[in-house]
């Protein structure tokens, strides 16, 4: 009798976030289905909801996951390799190893003050797509840089050990034994930072505020917006038919990542040996 | 041995050089929180001159915006914890039951349908579910409580709660998971039934995993930004009522990044001093949380 009563307590438990899972994508679904059209993707945001489109964000976001991209891999899984195969264990590196993980728990907003302060001011990119991607690096590297030293741990020692018994240094074991083996890992910790670089809106908000963009960025000194923000910016006005073409641009945003998510769990199951 | 004929010379110029880049790489993890740490204390100081740590701290009221200008932070950190307890106490209930599931009732094939479906809530961002809180969890609170306010803490409390099960089921059931089978069995062998093993053996050999995990999931919740900033209002008050609108550190620091606010200004420094305080109440947090699991780990070794 008390048996099963805790196994139905528990059971519940998890069935409560499995179940709000499953209500969240109803209720976004069925909010803004109705404004998803081919407009909506080709039309800038406008002052009517029914007229309102994503193109300006949508291509602020993919600017900016291309741009973050670009810094994030060579620094993150430089760092991983460094980390597990090329430092030796005194104390620096043991400081940047507590480090890393403790940037993982730093609130993004801190990262938004930073960029703000430092990128936006003090090296006067402004409001730009590049204060923006480097802040974005700064907040997405840690995980980078932690997917990308589990993956290399993963790796068997003899296969190591094999290549440094013909002579081979340790860039050459990196080179041919190490990255290659880890490589789907990485690919998948890699896919996993841009998926929340492409979810993050705080940072973004602090160092571009509010605006009211109608152009497609062409620089990476133009001003910009990316998705969640103006998906946060129609959802705060308090009108019925912007808070359903927020949630247009959601189903958007959240098709975006599970793709994503998809393409990264496919790399690894792919790659497993 | 002038000709270098095997190329040993080249290789080890080459490994010296990728030796330096990646230690440069390594370094920019330390410059970035040495860069965080000097930026909000450099913009905190003309805070701090101006109005006083002791007011600060001790003042009732914060209304930067306003005139009079008040600059008492106890209603920012009030309502930020207000919001992150019912997070963390949202999260811990059924973050701690799925966990029992996940670890001592559930299938291993029940197990790896499951936990990937329940981790997807972890990666929704946190704008969706500020839209989610606003838009359907405070209308079914206003039917329940019909004097709730349109922004309040109980709702963005809520679904944060739900954004962080995934973190303490994950958590506790790795420190469930490192209790050793002999306890449980030795357990069963005194005849007794699943339930009496979870919660009189494995409870308690876990317990500090459960406490690590409310600690970082309190942390996580005071750092979030999106979900406090759509549903729980603007309005900074001492209230413990949770039906009312608060508002929390980070959303008084999106507020005042939502205007152009000068650079050099009072209200502009003023999100430094608050992103500090912010910054170090997470840190002392996460500190703590990963000195408890580190030491449990170490227990069964």
């Amino acid at each position: 009798m008390k048996e099963r009563f805790f196994y139905i307590i528990f059971l519940f438990a998890i069935m409560v976030g499995i179940f709000s899972l499953i209500v969240l994508f109803i209720d976004i679904i069925s909010d803004g289905y109705k404004y998803l059209s081919w407009d909506f993707f080709t039309n800038y945001a406008s002052r009517k909801a029914e007229k309102s489109g994503i193109l300006a964000p949508l291509a602020g976001t993919l600017w900016l996951v291309f741009m973050t991209a670009i810094f994030t891999i060579p620094i993150g899984v430089s760092t991983a390799l460094y980390l597990e195969e090329f430092a030796s264990d005194n104390l620096l590196n043991k400081i940047i190893k507590i480090n890393v993980s403790n940037l993982a728990g730093v609130p993004s907003i801190i990262y938004g003050l930073l960029g703000l302060a430092f990128f936006t001011y003090t090296l006067s990119l402004g409001k730009s797509l590049l204060a923006g991607a480097l802040t974005m690096t700064l907040l997405v590297l840690p995980i980078v840089i932690i997917a990308s030293q589990e993956a290399i741990r993963t790796i068997q020692p003899s296969l190591k050990d094999a290549a440094y018994a013909l002579g081979a240094t340790k860039w050459e074991v990196s080179k041919r034994v190490i990255l290659p083996h880890s490589i789907g890992g990485i690919m998948s910790g890699i896919i996993l930072a841009m998926s929340r670089a492409i979810g993050e809106t705080a940072p973004i908000l602090i160092i571009s505020s509010i605006v009211f963009i109608t152009t497609v960025p062409s620089g990476p000194l133009d001003r910009f917006t990316v998705l969640p923000l103006q998906i946060y910016t129609w959802a705060s006005f308090p009108k019925d038919d912007f808070r359903a073409i927020a949630s247009t641009g959601i189903i958007v945003l959240l098709f975006i990542l599970i793709v994503m998510n998809s393409i990264a769990i496919y790399v690894r199951f792919k790659t497993q040996d | 041995m002038q000709k270098d004929p095997r190329g040993i010379r080249s290789r080890r110029i080459e490994e010296i050089l990728v030796l330096n880049l990646l230690r440069l790489s390594g370094l920019i993890s330390i410059i970035t929180t040495i860069g965080i740490i000097s930026i909000l204390g450099i913009n905190s100081i003309p805070f701090f001159k101006e109005v006083g740590l002791i007011e600060f701290f001790t003042e009732l009221q914060w209304t930067p915006l306003f005139i009079p200008q008040n600059f008492g932070v106890s209603p920012l950190v009030n309502g930020t914890f207000l919001v992150a307890f019912i997070a963390a106490g949202t999260a811990l209930i059924f973050g701690l039951g799925s966990a029992f599931y996940l670890s001592e009732y559930a299938s291993r094939r029940l197990r790896k349908t499951i936990k990937p479906l329940l981790e997807i809530l972890a990666g929704i961002p946190t704008v969706v579910y500020g839209y989610f809180a606003l838009t359907f969890v405070t209308p079914i609170i206003q039917i329940i409580f019909p004097e709730t306010i349109v922004f309040n803490a109980l709702s963005a409390g809520i679904v944060m709660g739900i954004m962080i099960i995934p973190m303490v089921s994950t958590l506790s059931e790795d420190a469930m998971n490192a209790v050793p089978m002999s306890l449980r069995e030795a357990a069963y062998a005194l005849g007794a039934k699943k339930y009496q093993v979870a919660l009189r053996v494995v409870f308690p050999s876990a317990i500090s995993g459960v406490v690590a995990s409310f600690i970082l999931a309190i942390s996580r919740a005071i750092g979030e930004t999106m979900i406090v900033s759509l549903a729980a209002g603007g309005k900074p008050a001492l209230t413990l009522n949770p039906l009312e609108a608060i508002q929390t550190m980070t959303a008084y620091i999106v507020t005042v990044s939502q205007g152009e606010t000068p650079q050099g200004s009072v209200e502009y420094n003023s999100i430094f001093a608050v992103g500090l305080l912010l910054f170090l109440l997470t840190l002392i947090m996460n500190l703590i949380g990963k000195f408890i699991v580190t030491k449990y780990a170490q227990n069964y070794e």
